[in-house]
């Protein structure tokens, strides 16, 4: 205990009379971590928002019947008959699920899925006067769908509880209430290209910050909707699942296959293209952040090397009194520990505070406030690469120090 | 007149029994070669015994080898053919860890400049040695450094930073640093040659003290005759090869 302690008194006396440089070096990694731990909030905070918008539209889990394509030629068994070659087409006869309580049933005995529904999407043109729209209708449950979707976290006007049993009623995106110029408790035209065409009021609009859903998508309930495609109460098109881990979905997706022919998709496969453009932005705010972390390390390596350069003489007395390459090692890691512990800490704070301010930036809807996230999981990473970086850019010059041979010193 | 004239008697009642002393350091055919810039044999078969207690000086020419040769007794350089014994054991070969330690424990080093080290008091320049030692408490570290001092004259000095010391006192303060862990044998290289003839005596008087009174082995590398002549036994150089053993007559 005593020998380590005279490294470390030694270590700390060097800080101490050089306050000057001990503080460029800290304020360097106060620098470093500060940026790495605002970097990977924002990008977490992004990450969050994203998924949550991702979660505006799609399931954790989605299960609907695909389209079946027919083989582009019919072999044959017999040898004196003719292969047939035919256009390959979309032999799906009827989007319907067969059975869908059914499955229903057995999806919500499944100790992993939080929520199930069933829902029918029917494809509807929009009209108001002489403007029209096309867009996809949400036959569903209200509540269900909400407690789903949290749609009404994102209504701009009326409320989703007055569509709840109201057959006649719809709730549209504010896209489509612009285009159609209608406001809330206005009628529009409703038309499928079953026939079917029915004046609907507008009990509600949201916004879900995605134009192209907003100026598409409407609900209304899933027995009207069933009417629009002249189907009765057992016509559903897509069953929703949400899962206690959105990212075990995959895992969860594959058990769900088992119970059902139909295809059961996790939402990571459905929204694929904005998870890669998430993945190429992660990256980057990584490699910007890291290599920021590097030149604040780069700063602690600098200083140590100069005071090596410096100390060349005190080295050589401390080996020649006895002390070993080892205790020289320590006692100029022990510095550069120092440095970076304090640095780190400095950088947590900044960091923290910048976080703070920007989450109270007001972003305006439907962003809301500035997206990003605090988490101590990001702070605790930021705190050990900040440490990491500096033990390495202290060793160099610590292991440079060892191997200081005091015999040419003193012959100089 | 030589200043050390007075000292003279009781050292050479000490080297009439010098046969009977133990040995405490012995070099057996320590040779070694500069490669840069052309090859050449600085130290030559230098095989010598050092005894317990003596007061031992090296002479020769400037370029003769005397530094170089100290460097290898200190164990700082390795790179040397030949076999060097501290006590009886061979520290040939051995690794610098061991060394390192053993350098702490058994060896004390004055130079020339005094290389203190200047972010520290002169008080806890003495202790460092002894602290990485860790035989004693801090406390108690702290009050052998005082002793020290005050064997030096310089206990009023402890608490000052060393760039505040005159050259003189610097050097006392290395030389109760190299005393701290009471080391076996004291190495010096020209310990007084940046000194005036008052410290001079102070220092010639201190080694003499710890030869004599406390059984330590002085080897000092000096220029100084006057110096060499005052000491136990003076060993000379000459183009890496001892010359004389025991040599008497400085001109
Ligand atoms: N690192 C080195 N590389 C090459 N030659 C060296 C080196 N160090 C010393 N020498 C040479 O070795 C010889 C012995 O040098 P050394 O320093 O031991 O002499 P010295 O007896 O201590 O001289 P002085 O009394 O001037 O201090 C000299 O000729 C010197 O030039
Ligand atoms: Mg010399």
């Amino acid at each position: 205990m005593r020998k380590k302690s005279v490294n470390i008194d030694i270590a700390f006396t060097h800080i101490f009379t050089r306050k000057k440089q001990t503080l460029v070096a800290c304020l360097g990694v106060t620098l470093g971590v500060a940026v790495y731990l605002f970097m990977n909030s924002l990008s977490g905070g992004f990450s969050v928002y994203s998924r949550g918008e991702i979660f505006k539209n799609s399931a954790h889990i989605k299960i609907y019947k695909e389209d079946k394509i027919s083989k582009p030629f019919i072999e044959s068994s017999n040898e004196n008959e003719l292969v047939a070659i035919v256009n390959p087409q979309i032999t799906t006869l009827s989007k319907t699920l067969v059975n869908p309580q059914g499955l229903l049933d057995k999806l919500k005995k499944q100790g992993f899925l939080t929520h199930a529904i069933a829902q029918v999407n029917v494809d509807v043109f929009y009209n108001n006067g002489k403007s029209q729209l096309k867009g996809t209708a949400n036959g569903v449950n209200v509540l269900e769908a909400d407690a789903m979707f949290n749609i009404s976290s994102y209504m701009v006007g009326g409320s989703l509880k007055d569509l709840q049993g109201n057959l006649g009623g719809i709730v549209i995106g504010k896209g489509i209430a612009e285009k159609l110029n209608v406001r809330l408790n206005d009628n529009i035209t409703v038309s499928s290209s079953y026939g079917i065409t029915k004046t609907l009021k507008v009990k509600g609009i949201f916004s879900t910050g995605s134009a192209l859903s907003d100026q598409s998508k409407s609900y209304i309930n899933i027995s009207t909707a069933q009417q629009f495609v002249k189907e009765g109460p057992s016509y559903v098109t897509t069953i929703y699942a949400n899962t206690l881990n959105p990212d075990a979905a995959p895992d969860y997706a594959k058990a769900l296959q088992q119970l059902t022919e139909y295809k059961v998709e996790p939402w990571q496969v459905t929204n694929a293209d904005v998870l890669s453009g998430d993945l190429v932005r992660n990256t980057m705010m990584g490699a910007i952040s890291l290599s920021i972390l590097v030149v604040a390390a780069f700063g602690i390596y600098n200083i140590l090397n100069m005071t090596v350069m410096q100390k060349i003489n005190d080295i050589a007395i401390l080996k020649a009194t006895g002390f070993s390459g080892g205790d020289v090692i320590k006692i100029f890691v022990t510095e550069a520990l120092v440095m970076g512990f304090l640095g780190c800490l400095m950088g947590l704070e900044v960091g923290g505070i910048l976080i703070a301010i920007m989450q109270n930036v007001w972003m305006g809807p439907p962003v809301g406030y500035f997206p990003i996230y605090f988490s101590p999981q990001f702070f605790m990473s930021s705190f050990l690469l900040g440490i990491l970086a500096t033990l390495g850019a202290g060793y160099i010059p610590a292991r440079k120090a060892s191997k200081v041979d005091p015999v040419e010193i003193f012959r100089k | 007149m030589n200043q050390f004239e007075n000292l003279k008697t009781t050292e050479q009642e000490k080297t009439a029994g010098s046969i009977n002393r133990d040995v405490v350091l012995r070099t057996k055919g320590i040779g070694k070669y500069f490669h840069e810039p052309v090859k050449f044999k600085v130290l030559d078969n230098i095989s010598f015994e050092a005894y317990k207690g003596e007061f031992l000086t090296l002479v020769g020419k400037s370029g003769s080898g005397k530094s170089t040769l100290l460097y290898c007794l200190s164990t700082m350089d390795t790179t040397y053919e030949g076999e060097l014994f501290i006590e009886n054991e061979k520290i040939t070969g051995k690794k610098t860890d061991e060394l390192a330690a053993l350098r702490n424990k058994s060896i004390g080093f004055i130079f020339q400049f005094h290389y203190l080290l200047p972010e520290f008091s002169c008080l806890k320049n003495v202790m460092l040695p002894a602290l990485k030692l860790g035989k004693h408490s801090y406390q108690e570290v702290e009050e052998q450094a005082y002793h020290k001092l005050e064997m030096l004259g310089l206990k009023d000095q402890a608490l000052k930073p060393t760039s505040k010391l005159s050259g003189g006192q610097q050097q006392r303060v290395s030389i109760a640093r190299s005393l701290i862990n009471n080391p076996q044998i004291i190495m010096c290289d020209e310990p007084t040659g940046n000194l005036d003839s008052k410290n001079t005596q102070i220092v010639f008087d201190i080694f003499k003290q710890v030869a004599h009174d406390h059984g330590q082995t002085i080897i000092a590398v000096t220029h100084d005759n006057d110096f060499a002549k005052a000491s136990d036994r003076t060993i000379e150089l000459a183009d890496g090869k001892i010359t004389n053993y025991d040599k008497k007559n400085f001109d």
